[in-house]
């Protein structure tokens, strides 16, 4: 399904770890997601999934370890050593811009890595509309467009052709997730599923490379999860956005990711393709709390 | 409001009986609280010594009005209908803009108005008092409003930036040596004359220098911490004013400020004034309604700055800051320079009224500038509702108006007395209004809030689902 340019890794994250205080929420975790891919990271509540996300997207600063992302083509060893020992955030390779995300702050993760997010409970801007919500996260380009607010306060025409632009865009995803004729709701009056579709949608607009979603299929009902699949398979197929996902719902996962990351108490313990990790009988066991040798009994449990 | 903290679901139906129990409850309540405060008075008799007075009389009024007050409180039909009561003003953006073009018309005409009203002597009374002093908090609230209502940082040292705008005008347009380089290069009436436009920038722009100077510790601040911070702030400001004598001249103060010209054209009887070129009589007069129809325009502007910032990035950045600061980051806005825009912008505005001030008043002392400016500011911007330039302009008009409608209350006198003197009871009042409009509509006049773009529709948000914010 993939080309191979598309097969190559968009970030890598080696020997991470995250303590607060004593408590070593992630430990050692080195992983990669491929470009093109939707890579799913699960385990159990408490096992550093969300941490994880925190630690890419900037919230949280790693206790040591690399993530690295490249945005265009794969780097190669010896430009991300240079780029490691430089001490700088990023670097042009011959394969595209590189990125040091441990060194970033969050909000320029978002801005220049192009790292977009969800979160596990609703972040909405729930006092502004649906249309707001989206029009916000166009922010830095409506800004370069207002000419840093002194163009926009003089109401120069390119700033309303660029929030005619921004209003296109937003208008593309509202009809995406289905929400065009609640454009002028408050997005706190919408209901929950909406809600999670809204905040995926305001992700896209930041128009990213890569997208984590933290529990997009929280609180869904059957139909709002088919319907949540159909949306994040369309964004991976149609748009060069790929997708980071933790899931607990284990349809979710099986049916639309590429690649499956397994964390149990911030130690990965299993890695690959789906139909792989759900036989893994680690997997198996850190899911139901069995003991090995019962493994291969459970192992019917978790499948689809 | 004694009764206000008893309990409310007791309003839906409550027999006549055990409305007068309840009242009877907030009746001794207000006992409890009137015997120390109200029942005795200490007072110089003719000998000089102190004597105690009593005041039983005293006591038994605000008992009274604590009793009945509470029975008709909860007599009142209309109590049993009121969740519905609360959609029941400027609901309609249609409203809340005939609400402003009256407004606005009034305004205009507002010094003729008085002229042709009450005449010319009595009218600077209402022009100045009234119109100026008021027109100087609905900018001094919009002004925090842009702090305080849309990027939801609770500033509580506003005053600081209506200071350093004033005493940045008074140093600089009273400065002799400024004023005799002035002479020496262009000439020496250029000035006295011009001072007043040429400071009035230099102060906004050293107001939001200061703005800035304040934003960077307060940066990760949030909510009362934040709060509390800003209050420092402004007490350090009003403290150097007084203390560093050599320049601020302490609390002494700094006087002979120069006033604003007419473009060019000074108020005065000479022959080069205002009234001599237009061929009117001299009074003062004209130089009062020349100051209103200045701080109309500032106020005006200060609103068209707002109003336009709102439909910009800057302004959306603000209010979804307000909403979810994480949010925004995860969306790539700088939260840094999002707040100390809004710190920036709003210490601006706060110190163009502060020029304003120090141009009206000729001049200017420590005193002006103390917490409670920033207090009384703050609770115009939450009595109005955050972010409703509209809400803001009409909680002004009935703070700031209310105050010197008392101190025209003299027939009081009659009624209690001539040590009687109402403006004394002023914070009475606001304490007592603030709590009635809190209870009544507790996010603030106009709560609803406007959406800055749409596509279909404009359909206002509910004020219960906007956040407040506050770092
Ligand atoms: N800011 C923090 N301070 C201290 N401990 C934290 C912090 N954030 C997370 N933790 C701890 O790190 C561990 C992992 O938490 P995390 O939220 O990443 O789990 P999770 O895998 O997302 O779980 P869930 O499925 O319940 O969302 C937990 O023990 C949690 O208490
Ligand atoms: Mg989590």
């Amino acid at each position: 399904m993939a080309t191979q340019r598309e097969r190559e890794p968009l970030l890598e994250v080696e020997h991470l770890m995250m303590q607060f205080g004593g408590l070593v929420a992630i430990n050692d975790l080195s992983f990669s997601a491929r470009r093109g891919d939707i890579t799913a990271i699960i385990g159990p509540n408490g096992a550093g999934k969300t941490t994880v996300f925190n630690c890419i997207t900037g919230f949280y600063k790693p206790s040591s370890g690399r993530i690295l992302l490249s945005s265009e083509g794969s780097a190669t060893p010896s430009d991300i050593d240079v780029l490691t020992r430089s001490g700088r955030r990023s670097m042009a390779a011959a394969a595209g811009r590189i990125y040091l995300l441990e060194r970033m702050p969050d909000f320029e993760i978002a801005s220049q890595a192009k790292v977009a997010r969800t979160f596990q409970n609703i972040r909405l801007f729930t006092g502004m509309t649906v249309l707001e919500n989206l029009i916000v996260a166009q922010h830095n380009t409506l800004m370069r467009a207002s000419g840093w607010t002194v163009l926009g306060m003089f109401g120069a025409g390119s700033y309303y052709r660029a929030e005619a632009r921004a209003v296109d865009l937003a208008r593309y995803w509202l009809d995406r997730i289905g929400l065009l004729d609640r454009a002028d709701v408050a997005a706190g009056d919408l209901p929950y599923g909406d809600q999670r579709r809204l905040e995926i949608a305001r992700a896209m607009c930041t128009e990213p490379v890569l997208l984590c979603l933290d529990e997009p299929a929280a609180g869904l009902n059957p139909r709002e999860s088919a319907t949540l699949n159909a949306l994040l398979k369309s964004i991976q197929s149609e748009h060069k956005t790929s997708i980071l996902l933790i899931e607990h719902d284990m349809s979710v996962v099986m049916e639309i990711s590429d690649h499956v990351v397994v964390l149990e108490y911030g130690t990965k313990i299993s890695d690959g393709p789906p139909s792989y990790v759900r036989n893994d009988p680690k997997v198996v066991a850190a899911y139901l709390g069995v003991e090995d040798d019962e493994v291969a009994l459970a192992g019917v449990g978790i499948a689809p | 409001m004694p009764g206000a903290g008893l309990d409310h679901s007791s309003t839906q139906s409550l027999g006549i009986g055990a409305a007068i129990i309840d009242a009877g409850k907030a009746g001794l309540l207000a006992l409890g609280l009137a015997v120390p405060i109200l029942a005795l008075r200490t007072e110089t008799n003719l000998e000089n010594q102190l004597i105690l007075r009593e005041r039983w009389d005293y006591v038994a009024i605000a008992v009274a009005v604590a009793f009945f007050g509470r029975l008709v409180y909860l007599m009142i039909p209309a109590r049993r209908a009121a969740p519905k009561a609360r959609s029941l003003t400027f609901n309609g953006s249609g409203i809340a803009r005939a609400v402003a073009i009256i407004g606005l018309a009034l305004l205009i005409v507002y010094p003729f108005l008085m002229l042709l009203l009450v005449g010319k002597a009595a009218s600077l009374k209402w022009i100045d008092n009234f119109g100026i002093q008021i027109l100087i908090y609905v900018m001094l609230g919009w002004g925090l409003n842009i702090v305080v209502g849309l990027a939801g940082l609770l500033d509580l040292g506003y005053v600081a930036f209506y200071a350093v705008g004033a005493y940045s005008y008074a140093l600089l347009a009273a400065n002799e040596p400024i004023k005799q380089f002035m002479a020496d290069m262009i000439g020496p009436s250029f000035w006295p004359l011009w001072a007043f436009w040429i400071c009035l920038p230099v102060a906004g722009i050293l107001s939001a220098f200061w703005g800035i100077i304040l934003g960077f510790p307060v940066l990760r601040l949030r909510g009362d911490y934040l709060a509390i911070v800003t209050l420092a702030f402004g007490e350090i400001i009003r403290m150097v004013l007084i203390n560093w004598i050599d320049v601020t001249n302490g609390y002494a103060g700094i006087s002979g400020i120069p006033r604003p010209s007419f473009f060019g054209i000074p108020f005065n009887a000479s022959d080069s004034g205002f009234s001599a070129i237009f061929g009117l009589e001299f009074t003062p007069l004209y130089r009062t309604i020349f100051l209103f129809y200045l701080i109309l325009g500032l106020a005006l502007l200060t609103n068209w700055a707002t109003l336009r910032l709102r439909r910009l990035p800057v302004g959306r950045a603000w209010e979804a800051l307000r909403e979810d600061e994480i949010a925004c980051r995860s969306l790539g806005i700088n939260t840094t320079n999002t707040k100390l825009t809004a710190f920036a912008i709003g210490a601006g505005f706060g110190g163009f009224a502060g020029a304003f001030f120090a141009a009206r008043q000729n001049f200017i002392s420590p005193e002006s500038f103390t917490f409670m400016e920033s207090a009384i500011i703050l609770a115009i911007v939450v009595l109005g509702g955050m972010g409703s330039q509209i809400g803001v302009a009409i909680a002004a008009v009935a703070m700031i108006g209310g105050t010197e409608i008392l101190r025209e209350l003299d027939w009081l006198k009659h009624v209690f007395g001539a040590s009687f003197d109402p403006v004394q009871y002023r914070m009475l009042i606001f304490g007592l209004a603030m709590v009635l409009v809190m209870i009544w509509r507790p996010r603030g006049l106009i709560s609803t809030r406007y959406p800055s773009i749409y596509l279909k529709e404009r359909k206002s948000v509910s004020g219960d689902l906007v956040k407040e914010g506050h770092g």
